[in-house]
């Protein structure tokens, strides 16, 4: 009994140690996992916009990133997963002194050739091609890593005042 | 995402008037796509006019519906005009390109702003 509650103090002081060092650098950490379905993606963009509330931010800024994290949800569930509403989409996001840093993950089809995805009209969904363009334009920073049938990984950086 | 669907006679035109409520994303798209879609061709409109005025949000899934009326209405010689979205929606709009194709309103608080009215 003494010695598993040594080891759970260690544990819970491990813990404590790591959450005061992200406190000390400033780093708020989130992550989420829903279903690939249409009505979480308005939950992934609130709960990110909610999130960088806690910055000097306009709310112009806060829309834009609304928009972009919509736009990178809303690939995951149309192209990674083509719509199947039972797959599970990531979301995590770190928020640190000087960055807001999205990751949107998906285990789906993923893609053979990121630059042409990022092609404006690449993709006839009905969307005018306009999911990486709004991503670009409204972040400061956009990676795509991607490979068939391993799913895609999109990260996005907004620079912080 | 409501909408409400109106025939409003304006500038010797009959337009088919619609007002749209939340948020225009991949999850209200297919519903704003056919309620749009269905009353046009049903009551035979060239004119869409969508009035923006209690759009929240609005992403390229709510701006691909649109352009899809545009391109609906056009070959028949119609048009789509926009009217009283936030700023936030105009930026969208612009962004995306629709005010190169379709009349849609300033903001005043935008005009406040940059033209001083």
């Amino acid at each position: 009994m003494e010695a598993a509650e040594k080891i759970y103090d260690a544990v819970r002081d491990g813990k404590r140690d790591a959450g005061e060092k992200a406190e000390a650098a400033g780093v708020n950490r989130l992550e989420l996992s829903f279903l690939s379905r249409a009505e979480n993606v308005s939950l992934a963009r609130l709960l990110t916009a909610a999130l960088a509330a806690e910055r000097e931010l306009t709310l112009a800024e806060l829309d834009e990133i609304k928009v972009a994290v919509s736009e990178a949800v809303s690939n995951a569930i149309i192209h990674g997963y083509q719509g199947r509403e039972d797959r599970y989409v990531r979301l995590c996001l770190e928020l640190s002194p000087d960055t807001l840093k999205v990751t949107v993950r998906d285990d789906g089809v993923g893609m053979a050739d990121v630059e042409q995805a990022l092609r404006p009209n690449w993709s006839g969904s009905g969307r005018m091609g306009l999911g990486f363009a709004f991503m670009h334009s409204f972040m400061d920073r956009v990676e795509v890593e991607s490979a068939l049938g391993l799913g895609t990984t999109v990260t996005l950086y907004k620079d912080l005042p | 995402m409501k909408i409400t669907l109106k025939s409003k006679s304006f500038m010797n035109k009959r337009w088919l008037w619609a007002h749209p409520e939340g948020e225009l994303d991949m999850a209200s798209a297919a519903r704003f796509r056919s309620e749009l879609e269905g009353a046009i061709s049903a009551g035979g409109y060239r004119y869409l006019w969508l009035d923006m005025s209690a759009v929240t949000f609005i992403d390229s899934s709510g701006l691909g519906v649109i352009l899809g009326r545009y391109r609906q209405l056009q070959p028949l010689g119609g048009s789509v005009i926009i009217t009283r979205p936030s700023e936030q929606i105009y930026r969208l709009l612009t962004a995306a390109g629709l005010h190169r194709i379709m009349e849609i309103d300033r903001p005043l608080s935008l005009r406040y702003r940059e033209e001083g009215i």
